[in-house]
Formats: structure tokens, C-alpha cells, sequence
């Protein structure tokens, strides 16, 4: 696999006729997007970005997106079945999530929302393991060091300023390692995703923010939180911004990987704003019937992510019948293991709730640990 | 090394400089703690000697401050941050409840969360607003942080060692009308355990409990007690989380009365939870209610006023008379 970075270390943003054949302009008065595969799946080339893959690599990626997104929809089921509380579905956002993960270095660090299943997918994260928090057995639970992805945080925007933190922890050490900070559109408007941009930019630290505007904030659109395009925020901070396609799963790898290789050369943040949609509603507790129209999801079922790739490796003839067919069934027993793991998933003891609290312990958590087990305990007493 | 006598200031400039010589992975963060020294001096010519990649002067952003030192913690270093001061901590309270309390119980113990965060606090010093506030309490009542503060030169120094050492995140609040009191330090003793209490005067008829900026008004006020023929037992507690129960049931215990004493307003404060637990703990060697000294439910008022909030020596003799009425 071979991605042009030098784009990205100077940013141009010119008119993409200066290309070669084949190249997109952005629709009027919509600013550009960098796309590399249209929606009708045809391949195109960017002024900027570039991305040479083998057949291989783009049936590894089309696989990625199809079993995320088969992960994804088994969740939401099962929230509907009762075995979950809650589940944030990615879908639609598939490429967005599947091409900034496999952009990343195994020694690269992640910082999610809690939206980041496919990213997870990506880092090696088993997918019920994702499912502990939705269930209601833990709040996260995953070793973070163990795949470099931080637990999934729900405060919107605070990890933004973890991402930073961590990025000039990689400075100070002299690694060559970047950072990369999920996020939405909403959260663009918090204060800690501004601070992050500013401390980001005054230390020059090597992290990459990657906002995905999915056009919602629940029930918010992209106009509730700005007046400019986000990706232009960057500018006011000083460092780079790009628009990508979020449903183009090569053009997000390629805008990826050129910001990561940029920050871990010393080069500083970027932000790239992946313009995608969410299909489903903002979690399962949500009903997007309330505030937006058929219509809209219409326009943006045809720009779909995992189908405009199959369309394109069915026209090169880059993969046959036997590797949809076998994807389909991999697909399917990952949705079982999910399922099977979910439906098994023990609640945990009582006493977690007293664990872990401290690492060097607490006198008033050990004296309350003490008087719930004695409380416990004397219904056992009870029923002797 | 022979004891030396030292102000709090330079007790915990000599705490952050141990720190700093000790272990590498140990950065100061705060605004103005760079050049300046901060606005207390409290990091004076620290950032000279340590370089600026390690004494780091920080956009004025408290957020960004204790997000920042979150994640360089998850990198593994052991960030100090400054707070300039107590009423300009509220920017970073999300983080610090959210996400710095937290996280070490979201990844079930697999990450640790080594900060230290330093608010001056307290009133008493003549300043505007929101340069004399205590708000502690909002610090001791989230599960995941420690709250501690010490009184003195020796408990500056050490208590900050200590706290700096803890992989918990521990807040430490400096008691800034005391920055300037001076008081022994032995750098080669053996320190008391962090949230240990400490007493500090003994005495038969009642207990004094007082913590960091009060601890001196309550032995003024012991010292004056005294001379009216009474003896009030002074402990100093050092630590609001968690607090050393143990060791005020034990002087209550003797001394069958208590009186609490903080700067932070009365209700639902640090006393309110000691004078809950030790009647609990106690209910039959009280001979009186546990009573409680400090700030009123009213926004810090302003300096000319701060005389009349703040707990002085008459209102805490006051409390005891009515303690030992009973």
C-alpha cells in the first residue's frame, strides 16, 4: 500500500481541476471534499492525496466495513431483545471509522468516542468486549495499553484533551508514534475540543483530530453548532484542515495516513473533518422521525460506503463469488459469537462496585466495603 | 541534614525540586509557573534549572490543564498541575470529576492516574473575587480523588512528596494566607502517613478539629482557652479524603466534645460529615452536639467583609463556650 503524504504537509486547497482525468469538483457552494471513489464507485484521483492498493488490500477493507457493520446491526437487535441498555450504531459511518483505523500504527494511540466500534475493529478490540458497557456489566473494561484504544468516553469531547495530553507525553519521549482523537460534530462545540486545538498547536504535539460530522448531534444539525465548515476551524488555530468524503473508505485512509505521518514527523496536528452520515438514530433511546425527513437519509443511502467499493471491486473483477460468499458466512458467525457472548455475559459481583476506586486504597471505601458485606451477609444469616 | 526553618512557599518549591531531581517522569504544568515562578513564587527558578520541557508554562486554560495532564499521566509521566487559584478550578471540575476520578475504575485497575493538582485556597488575604474561596468538599464528596492540606512548612514538603508518589490523583490544597508562616522542616525524617491526622495540642475538655489555614486559629484559640482555665485538644486533620475517623473518635473519646472549624461554608462541608460520623461513633462519650465554625451559605464576600465570614479566633472560642455549656 502506498499513500502520497507529502500533500498533506503542504495543504493545498486549490481547485482539484488542476488534476489529471477522472477528478471531482465539489458541488456549488459546497466547499471541496477529497474523494477518491465516488458514490457510484468510480475511482478518482485528488490533487492532494493519493492511494495505490492491491486487490488484497481493498477486499481487506471492503470485509472490515461489511463485519462492522454486521456487528453493529447484531447489537442494535439485541438491545431491542433486552440483553443490551443502550447501543450507539455506526452505521453509515463505516468508512469514516474502518479508514482513519487502519491508518493507524500499532504503536499509534486511539482515543474514541463511544461510537468508535469500527475504529475498535480496527485496533484489534474483540467486539463483545465493546458490548460490557451497553449491557451495564462495566463501564469500559478493555486493558487501553493492551491495543493502544482508550476506553470509550461519553462526556463529550473531554479525550480530545487526553488525545493532546498523551501526544506531547509521545514529544517529550522522542518517539516517532502519533495520536488520533475521535469526534463528532457536536462535540465541536465543546470548550475542551477548543483547548485541545490550542494546546495541540502551542506544543506542536502529533495528534490528529479526526471529526466525524455525521450531520446530527441527536436531534442538532451540523448548523446548530457552526456558522463556517469545520474542517476550516483548523486554520484560526494554526494548523491544517481537510473536508474528506467519510463514506469514501480510500480517501479517508488516504487523508489519514498522510495526517498521522505529518504529526509523527514532527509537523503537528491536522484536523480532518469527515463529512459522512448517520444512518441510524443517535443511539437506540433515539427517535430521528421527531427532527429529520426520509428524504434526507434517501440522498444519503446512495452514497453508501460499503456499496460503492463493492460496486467498484466488482467492476475491476478484484474479487469473486467465493469472497462475498465466505464474507457472508464469517459475517454471520460473528454475529452469533456476539450474541452467544452477550447472552452469557455474567453480572458481576456486588462487591465490584467497591473495586478499583483507588490504586492506593481509601480508609472510607474499605469501611463501607466492609458494612455492604455485612449487610449481605446477614440475609444469608436470615434464610439459615 | 539538620532541620531547617522555612516558609510553606519554599517548603513545596523544595518538594516540587525533589520531585523533579528524583524522577524524570515528574513535569510541574500550570499558567505562569515558567518564567515567573507563578503568582505565588511557589515555582521559583524551578523551570531555569529543570529546563521548560519539564516546568511548562500552559495556554490559561484549566481544561485544557488537567486534560492535558490526564493524558500525559495515561503516557505514563506524573503531572503537577497549578491551579493559579481555588475560585478559578471550576473550568476543569468536569474533567477532574468525569474523567481524572474515573477512569482508573473504567479500565478495572489496568490504568493509573498519577496527578496531582495544587489549588491555593482560603480566604484572608485581602484579594477580589474568586481568589479566596474553599472548595474542598466539592473535591472530598467524588469517589477516585484524594483531598488533602497541609498546614506547615514540614507537612507542605512532605505531604506533597507523598502525594506525587500516590498513583491516585490527589488534590492538594495550599493554605495561602500561610505561604509566608515559617516552621521547621526535617528533610531526613520520616513522614507521617498522608491522610493520617495529627495531634497537634493536647487537652481534656474538648477537641478542636481544623484543617490547613485554620489549624493555626484553633491553637491561637487553645493558647487564649487556656489562659481561662480551660484545655482544648488541637488536630490538625490534613487530609478531607479520606478522613482519619479514628483519630478524632479517640480524642472525642477523652475529651467528650468537638468543634469543627473550616474556612469552606458550614453546610454540607467537611464538618458536617465529621460531626455526622462521630456521633455516630461517639453518641454516648458526647456531652454536647458537635458544633461546626466556618463560612456562611453566601457567596464569598467582599475583602472588607472577609473578617466577619471568616472563622477568627472570637467565633471558634464562641463555639467552644456554648460546646462546654452543656
Amino acid at each position: 500500500m502506498t499513500v502520497d503524504s507529502t500533500a498533506a504537509r503542504k495543504p493545498r486547497r486549490g481547485s482539484s481541476k488542476r488534476a489529471g482525468a477522472k477528478t471531482r469538483a465539489a458541488a456549488p457552494g459546497e466547499p471541496e471534499l477529497v474523494q477518491l471513489l465516488t458514490p457510484e464507485g468510480e475511482r478518482v484521483e485528488h490533487p492532494d492525496y493519493s492511494i495505490d492498493l492491491t486487490a488484497e488490500e481493498l477486499r481487506g477493507l471492503y470485509r472490515d466495513m461489511v463485519l462492522t457493520r454486521r456487528f453493529d446491526a447484531e447489537a442494535t437487535t439485541l438491545q431491542r431483545q433486552g440483553e443490551l441498555g443502550l447501543w450507539a450504531s455506526l452505521l453509515g459511518q463505516e468508512a469514516a471509522q474502518i479508514g482513519s483505523g487502519r491508518a493507524t500504527r500499532a504503536d499509534d494511540y486511539v482515543f474514541p468516542t463511544y461510537r468508535e466500534h469500527g475504529v475498535a475493529w480496527c485496533r484489534g478490540v474483540d467486539p463483545t468486549n465493546l458490548l460490557g458497557m451497553f449491557r451495564g456489566v462495566n463501564h469500559g473494561g478493555w486493558d487501553p495499553n493492551e491495543n493502544n484504544f482508550h476506553l470509550y468516553t461519553i462526556v463529550i469531547g473531554s479525550q480530545a484533551l487526553h488525545a493532546t495530553g498523551y501526544a506531547m507525553g509521545v514529544a517529550k519521549d522522542g518517539a516517532d508514534s502519533a495520536v488520533i482523537a475521535y469526534f463528532g460534530d457536536g462535540a465541536s462545540s465543546q470548550g475542551d475540543v477548543a483547548e485541545a486545538f490550542t494546546f495541540s498547536a502551542v506544543y506542536n504535539a502529533p495528534v490528529v483530530f479526526f471529526c466525524q460530522n455525521n450531520q446530527w448531534a441527536i436531534s442538532e444539525p451540523t448548523e446548530r453548532q457552526t456558522r463556517v465548515p469545520l474542517y476550516q476551524r483548523a486554520q484560526g488555530y494554526g494548523f491544517p484542515g481537510v473536508r474528506v468524503d467519510g463514506n469514501d473508505v480510500l480517501a479517508v485512509l488516504a487523508v489519514t495516513k498522510a495526517a498521522l505521518e505529518r504529526a509523527r514527523t514532527g509537523q503537528g496536528p491536522m484536523l480532518i473533518e469527515a463529512f459522512t452520515y448517520r444512518m441510524g438514530a443517535h443511539t437506540t433511546s433515539d427517535d430521528p422521525t421527531k427532527y429529520r425527513r426520509d428524504e434526507e437519509r434517501e440522498l444519503w443511502e446512495a452514497k453508501d460506503p460499503i456499496l460503492r467499493l463493492r460496486t467498484y471491486l466488482d467492476r475491476e473483477g478484484l474479487a469473486d463469488e467465493a469472497f462475498f460468499a465466505a464474507l457472508e458466512t464469517e459475517a454471520d458467525a460473528l454475529a452469533k459469537r456476539v450474541r452467544d457472548a452477550v447472552r452469557t455475559m455474567p453480572d458481576p459481583d456486588n462487591m465490584v462496585i467497591f473495586e478499583n476506586i483507588y490504586a492506593d486504597g481509601h480508609a472510607l471505601v474499605d469501611e463501607e466495603r466492609a458494612q455492604f458485606a455485612a449487610y449481605q451477609a446477614s440475609f444469608a444469616e436470615e434464610s439459615n | 541534614m539538620a532541620a531547617e526553618k522555612l516558609s510553606v512557599v519554599k517548603a513545596i518549591n523544595a518538594s516540587l525540586r525533589t520531585a523533579l531531581e528524583n524522577d524524570p517522569k515528574v513535569l510541574v504544568m500550570g499558567e505562569d509557573v515558567g518564567k515567573l515562578g507563578g503568582v505565588f513564587r511557589v515555582t521559583d527558578g524551578l523551570q531555569k534549572d529543570f529546563g521548560e520541557d519539564r516546568v511548562i508554562d500552559t495556554p490559561l486554560a484549566e481544561s485544557g490543564i488537567v486534560g492535558t495532564a490526564i493524558g500525559l499521566a495515561l503516557r505514563g509521566y506524573r503531572p503537577v498541575v497549578e491551579i493559579q487559584f481555588d475560585g478559578f478550578v471550576f473550568p476543569a471540575y468536569d474533567q477532574i470529576v468525569t474523567q481524572l476520578a474515573k477512569m482508573h475504575a473504567r479500565a478495572l485497575g489496568k490504568i493509573k492516574l498519577p496527578v496531582v493538582i495544587r489549588i491555593p485556597y482560603g480566604g484572608a488575604i485581602g484579594a477580589v473575587e474568586h481568589h479566596s474561596e474553599s472548595p474542598e468538599a466539592l473535591f472530598a464528596h467524588v469517589a477516585g480523588l484524594k483531598v488533602v492540606s497541609p498546614s506547615n512548612a514540614s507537612d507542605a514538603y512532605w505531604m506533597l512528596q507523598q502525594a506525587i508518589q500516590s498513583d491516585d490523583p490527589v488534590i492538594y490544597f495550599e493554605p495561602k494566607r500561610r505561604y509566608h508562616d515559617k516552621s521547621e522542616l526535617d528533610r531526613s525524617a520520616i513522614p507521617a502517613p498522608l491522610h493520617a491526622a495529627r495531634t497537634v495540642r493536647q487537652g481534656t475538655d474538648l477537641t478542636l478539629v481544623a484543617y490547613g489555614p485554620m489549624v493555626k486559629t484553633c491553637l491561637e484559640a487553645a493558647a487564649a482557652a487556656e489562659e481561662e482555665g480551660k484545655s482544648l485538644e488541637v488536630l490538625d486533620l490534613r487530609s478531607m479524603s479520606p478522613v482519619d475517623f479514628d483519630a478524632i473518635q479517640a480524642s472525642v473519646e477523652r475529651t467528650g466534645r468537638l468543634v469543627v472549624v473550616h474556612e469552606a461554608p458550614v453546610f454540607l462541608g467537611t464538618g458536617a460529615e465529621i460531626a455526622a460520623r462521630i456521633t455516630e461513633r461517639c453518641f454516648y462519650h458526647l456531652e454536647a452536639p458537635v458544633l461546626r465554625v466556618g463560612g456562611y451559605h453566601a457567596p464569598y464576600p467582599p475583602s472588607r467583609l472577609e473578617d466577619e465570614y471568616l472563622p477568627g479566633l472570637d467565633r471558634v472560642l464562641d463555639a467552644v463556650d456554648r460546646a462546654l455549656a452543656y
